[in-house]
């Protein structure tokens, strides 16, 4: 859990979950050039955020690289209960990919 | 392979984000990936990116929308921005930068019981109009703000 590189915090408040979610990731577009070197660093971001409840995917999202670094994401969805599991996985543009279950509160 | 080999090259010369992801896309062919709509995210003006995401670009200013961003974003490398939706049946929910390089940040498919709302940050070259487009019951919605930066967030 610690070493994962997504954080979720969800909260349920009467029929709402609302859900934050920090990501640790560069997200590199690709134009920023290596200050040392002179080159190009590769594009590395994240393409594809999958967040699902109880089976059902609650959101899905397709990112460029420009969404910053180290991306924060919030959403809200009904039909959640307290204790209930949720799960983030993201996929990027290497193939590289991360997931995570966390309990709402 | 032919076909392989346009991608390629187009990559090569494109020279930008974009092509270094073809070709990285190339090297690590993945299913997921294919899901990844490439033209609409890699299309350098607004309306293309529209049509290629949404197969229209003609969407209505809606006052139902809120597009929350800062007025003057000193460090244009993280931009908070919220959408909030008001529209019934929001399906999904884009986020557009008009004078990025690439102008579509990002597409939220929302599901059956997902809010019209979500919040997230992004990076803006320069000084720029930020537009939230929602697509609902098959039609586009959109709200614009002006979004000042001081320093560019997308490097070079």
């Amino acid at each position: 859990m610690a070493k994962s590189s997504i954080k979720i915090r969800a909260k349920v408040k009467g029929d709402e979950a609302k859900v934050k979610c920090l990501i640790s990731h560069p997200m590199e577009t690709g134009l920023r050039k290596d200050k040392k070197s002179g080159k190009l660093i590769p594009a590395h971001f994240i393409q594809e955020v999958v967040c699902e409840h109880g089976g059902t995917t609650v959101m899905n999202a397709q990112w460029n690289a420009t969404i910053s670094k180290n991306p924060f994401l919030s959403f809200a969805f009904t039909g959640a209960k307290s204790g209930d599991m949720i799960k983030i996985s993201w996929v990027d543009n290497t193939g590289k990919s991360d997931s995570t279950e966390a309990k709402m509160k | 392979m032919n076909q392989n080999r346009r991608v390629l090259l187009k990559g090569t010369f494109a020279a930008g984000a974009t092509g270094i992801a073809i070709s990285a896309g190339l090297l690590t062919p993945k299913t997921v990936l294919a899901a990844w709509p490439k033209a609409a995210f890699e299309a350098k003006d607004t309306n293309t990116a529209l049509e290629a995401a949404f197969g229209s670009s003609s969407a209505t200013e809606s006052g139902d929308i809120k597009l929350k961003a800062p007025d003057i974003a000193e460090n244009g490398a993280v931009v908070p921005i919220t959408v909030t939706s008001k529209i019934a049946n929001t399906e999904a929910i884009s986020i557009i930068v008009a004078k990025n390089g690439t102008p579509l940040a990002a597409t939220f498919n929302l599901g059956a019981n997902t809010k019209g709302f979500v919040s997230t940050r992004i990076k803006m070259g320069k000084t720029s109009d930020v537009t939230a487009v929602i697509k609902a019951g098959g039609k586009l919605y959109s709200t614009s703000k002006n979004v000042k930066v001081t320093i560019g967030g997308c490097g070079g």
